[in-house]
């Protein structure tokens, strides 16, 4: 795998860690974990931290026979579903929304072609397919936007992003998104109109997290 | 930033997962070496993954399904739906334990993620995205290095959490266990994180080698 340059900002690492993480950005967010080794550590580091605090939480009254009732259920129980698999390019999470078939494209003008995984009011998560060397026309945004990369590149006025790279982008920026030559670029990107996500800026006036 | 480095190494521990010395090749973790701390919680956890001992369970049972139930009622959660996310909860640690691996976590941080996971996958019609799990052994190999390394650096996170002041530690929790963005922490207490922060960073640092070998194996 090439090294991955752009990562979550730990703030959203945080978030998700702590479960409130808009549903929107989850999925990249489990996405890029499933391929950077160094985000993955930062999430089970909060994890550690959030395990501490639950060591030295007050604990709750529970039903007296509770445990009881648990200890007859260890062999009977239903295991929980194993965390998911990779299908081809696509991330455990993303294959487990694809339920494992190859996306079914959809013209979304331009040359660009698309498949929605999940749209909801003004927040969406898709797939994006850029032929290489293709240009995304110049576009700002309304809110908060996360790319990865799942296979080939592209370029913009902040930089180069190639596979497992995320580009956080906000209402601060224009920008025009050009597919490197070659591999055709697919991209996973989720969007929340609603939300600025500001971290990355010194000052940060919104409790972004919380909708 | 604060200096991690100018904190005293050796302040009180507080009480929770106190290290203890195994003696010995005791049932549960043979191929850890037998001068290896371990925390009383790691020692039922691998009695759990190994021998598949209900006794250890029903005592991680008894230490963590309260606390998690006193969590998920924190961030909102009625008394008796969220004693059945703890009763889950522990159900998936019995049936998960193959994949603890006390090199890369805590039983307290691998239990908070289970319980996460499964009150956001309750709250979201799709279900939560998870990550995928990294490849390795199941169970992962002891590699007694790494557990000790973890144990030192949650010592000093815990440290460096006793240190805080209540309200700053308050904020923190509900960061954690609550529901407060990261932005309204810093407003509220300055800069606490920051020698929280440098704390998560050494452990990062050494999660992430630990991954890397993990991946290169």
């Amino acid at each position: 795998m090439t090294k991955i340059a752009h990562h979550i900002p730990d703030e959203m690492l945080a978030a998700y860690a702590a479960g409130r993480l808009p549903a929107t950005f989850e999925m990249v967010v489990a996405a890029h974990v499933s391929v950077c080794d160094s985000c993955r550590a930062a999430l089970e580091a909060h994890e550690t931290l959030g395990g501490t605090l639950i060591e030295e939480a007050p604990a709750a009254e529970l039903d007296g026979d509770l445990l009881e009732r648990t200890l007859a259920l260890l062999d009977d129980s239903p295991a929980p579903a194993p965390a998911p698999k990779r299908f081809g390019i696509y991330p455990g999470p993303v294959a487990e929304a694809l339920k494992h078939a190859p996306p079914r494209w959809r013209a979304a003008g331009g040359g660009v072609r698309q498949q929605i995984l999940h749209e909801d009011g003004k927040s969406s998560v898709r797939l994006l397919y850029i032929p290489g060397g293709m240009a995304v026309p110049d576009h700002g945004h309304n809110g908060t936007e996360l790319t990865m990369v799942l296979q080939g590149a592209f370029h913009d006025e902040t930089g180069h992003f190639g596979p497992g790279d995320v580009e956080v982008a906000d209402e601060s920026l224009e920008h025009t998104p050009i597919a490197d030559v070659g591999a055709d670029c697919i991209c996973l990107a989720a969007t929340d109109a609603r939300l600025r996500f500001r971290s990355l800026l010194p000052r940060l006036a919104q409790p972004f997290l919380r909708i | 930033m604060l200096n991690p480095d100018a904190m005293p190494a050796t302040l009180p521990q507080p009480r929770p997962a106190v290290p203890r010395r195994r003696a010995g090749k005791q049932n549960g973790w043979k191929q850890v070496s037998a001068d290896q701390e371990l925390t009383e919680q790691t020692g039922w956890m691998l009695a759990v993954r190994d021998q598949r001992d209900r006794a250890a369970f029903a005592r991680l049972f008894a230490y963590y399904a309260p606390r998690v139930k006193g969590v998920l009622m924190r961030s909102g959660m009625g008394s008796a739906a969220a004693e059945d996310v703890a009763q889950d909860v522990m159900l998936a640690v019995w049936h998960k334990a193959a994949q603890f691996d006390p090199g890369r976590a805590q039983v307290s941080g691998w239990i908070y993620r289970i319980a996460r996971n499964r009150q956001v996958d309750i709250a979201r019609k799709n279900g939560r995205p998870v990550p995928e799990e990294v490849e390795t052994e199941t169970p992962p190999e002891a590699d007694p290095g790494a557990i000790l390394a973890l144990a030192q650096e949650s010592g000093k996170l815990r440290q460096a959490l006793a240190k805080l002041k209540p309200e700053q530690r308050e904020v923190i929790a509900r960061a954690y266990l609550g529901d407060l963005t990261h932005g309204e922490i810093r407003d509220e207490t300055g800069l606490p994180l920051g020698t929280i922060k440098s704390r998560i960073r050494l452990g990062l640092e050494r999660l992430r080698h630990e991954l890397k070998d993990l991946r290169s194996e």
